[in-house]
């Protein structure tokens, strides 16, 4: 897969001194759904900011499709659809109004049927003469996608899609982020949800502090960093572990009837065996077995804990 | 290459505007247009003995246009700018692939035609309550249109540089409408005493409704060439601190 969006060495100081980005290096495949992930304040948001053209960079380079995005601005910034965090739309003009502003301002010729068909699509098609502050918010919402969406740009950010949205609404966006992403829209999004990183990225970044921790394909930084554990059932509750299972470093619930014992899968001896082995040797009857591997939400807890 | 569309949408967005303050824009300028003749040219005028061989309702047709047009254009430019700056909707012209100067055309165009529409307006309500006669048409339609383009820039600067509601009246206000009270929209300079005469040369606003008088009844109080020039360099000014504002992204990149 060729990368899209290039960035190199990106920082941004604003001007009272807040380091909001530390020289952030990231590639952008064409076609994929990136997630960037991060607490509130991460730099999530100025990233993007900064590849729209918003604000601008103290240092550092971002090209998209190889054009520079300060001297080939019309170009990048035309391949770009933005839906921006706030509900940051007019007051007075009609969603049919601000849509077709919309693409008039990315310079493509009006096209009604597109944007008809767009409008259809995120349920506002009914409410195209309704004046924008008429609107709800999951509406306002919806607006602000469809206006993103009206120059039919190649790559789409969406910053923190899901920010107060009903289920309903959230379930339409992912289905709309697939459809677009199959038809070979490059999605960015950010959040601070770890599900929804889960449930829709290919790929997951991971933004603290104004760092991008780590960028890495979804499933292998689940195995990368997600760790096995074994929950092990007892038939009989044990007040504590029994000696000789020491070196396992078993935790046991607080009824006793239940042991868990944490393991890295990718290594060579994973030490199931051994466990299951000796704690026949001890004399603990087993009711039933299970493994579970800890979620990017985990992952993401123990990697901006650990920094 | 230009980005024409996005002009097009961004003026016909303000000039729709417009159409939906209908009465905003247009009525009370006609309405406190029509107050003021009714005031100082019927009331009072009919006691002031004729300026410089023209009747006071006459004399004060051009002041009272300036007067509008001055106030209309920057509260127009600068409201054009600074709701989308308020509602945060800002955020997509920056991200457009549009330049400084498409930006400006835009939103300072579509204020100039406002004001310039209104002008004629006001001249037509005038010509209800007066016999109109201008000397100089060309020169009249050229002061109309310089003074609507350059106090809209102005406006526009205002509406760039005023981080909430009052600062964006503060200036209209506080500095605007006492200059043109002061630059002789209802009287000649030469009413004055000779030391105030001296101070009003330093007002800008009265070479605009110097060089427009004449352009109408060939009185002026400075010569037509002065006004040009001086209408001329309020225009660069503005576009030099426009152009200035948008190089270093003042007040709207960070």
């Amino acid at each position: 897969m060729s990368s899209i969006v290039n960035i190199k060495g990106l920082s941004k100081v604003y001007s009272g001194g807040h380091q909001a980005l530390s020289t952030v290096d990231l590639d952008i495949n064409e076609g994929e759904i990136l997630a960037l992930l991060g607490p509130n304040g991460a730099g999530k948001t100025t990233l993007i900011s900064i590849i729209c053209g918003i604000v601008s960079a103290s240092s550092g380079t971002v090209t998209v499709a190889e054009h520079d995005i300060i001297n080939d601005y019309r170009i990048t910034r035309n391949m770009i659809g933005l839906v921006p965090q706030e509900l940051t739309l007019g007051a007075f003009d009609t969603v049919w109004n601000t849509v077709n502003f919309s693409r008039g301002l990315f310079g493509k010729k009006a096209n009604p049927a597109y944007l008809e068909q767009l409008l259809k699509e995120l349920s506002l098609w009914d409410k195209k003469d309704n004046e924008l502050r008429q609107l709800s918010g999951g509406m306002k919402r919806r607006v602000l996608i469809a206006k993103a969406l009206s120059h039919e740009p190649r790559i789409l950010f969406l910053d923190e899609p899901t920010a107060g949205v009903d289920v309903e609404l959230r379930q339409d966006m992912w289905k709309m982020v697939r459809r677009l992403n199959e038809s070979g829209v490059t999605i960015i999004l950010t959040t601070h949800y770890i599900e929804e990183a889960e449930e829709i990225a290919d790929r997951v970044g991971i933004i603290n502090q104004g760092e991008l921790l780590l960028v890495d394909d979804k499933q292998c930084l689940m195995q990368k960093l997600g760790k096995k554990q074994l929950l092990i059932e007892l038939k009989q509750s044990i007040d504590k572990i029994p000696a000789g299972l020491e070196a396992f470093n078993l935790e046991s619930s607080a009824d006793g009837n239940q042991l868990t014992y944490t393991y890295d899968p990718d290594v060579e001896r994973t030490g199931i065996t051994a466990l299951l082995k000796s704690l026949n040797e001890v004399g603990i009857v087993l009711k039933d077995l299970q493994t579970s591997q800890s979620s990017l939400e985990e992952i993401f807890v123990r990697l901006v804990n650990t920094r | 290459m230009i980005n024409y569309q996005a002009i097009r949408v961004i003026y016909k967005y303000e000039m729709l505007r417009a159409w939906h303050t209908l009465l905003q824009t247009i009525a009370s300028p006609v309405i406190s247009t029509s107050l003021y003749f009714v005031v100082f040219g019927a009331a009072i005028g009919s006691r002031i003995e004729e300026i410089e061989g023209v009747s006071y309702a006459v004399f004060i047709v051009p002041g009272l246009v300036m007067l509008s047009l001055l106030t209309q254009s920057i509260s127009n430019a600068s409201f054009g700018i600074f709701f989308p700056k308020f509602t945060g909707s800002i955020y997509e012209v920056m991200s457009a692939p549009i330049s400084f100067f498409e930006i400006v055309v835009g939103y300072v165009g579509a204020a100039a035609s406002k004001s310039l529409i209104l002008g004629t307006i006001i001249l037509l309500t005038a010509n209800l309550f007066v016999d109109l006669n201008i000397a100089h048409p060309f020169v009249m339609v050229l002061f109309l249109v310089l003074t609507c383009i350059s106090f809209a820039l102005f406006g526009f600067i205002i509406g760039l540089w005023a981080t909430n509601f009052e600062k964006l009246q503060l200036i209209p206000m506080l500095v605007i409408t006492p200059l043109v009270f002061l630059g002789g929209s209802f009287y000649s300079v030469n009413m004055l005493p000779p030391a105030w005469q001296t101070v009003t040369l330093f007002n800008p606003v009265l070479y605009l409704i110097s060089g427009f008088r004449w352009s109408f009844f060939e009185v002026a109080d400075v010569s037509v060439g002065v006004s040009l020039a001086m209408i001329c360099l309020f225009l660069l000014v503005c576009l030099v601190l426009v152009w200035w504002m948008f190089k270093t992204g003042y007040r709207l990149k960070q």
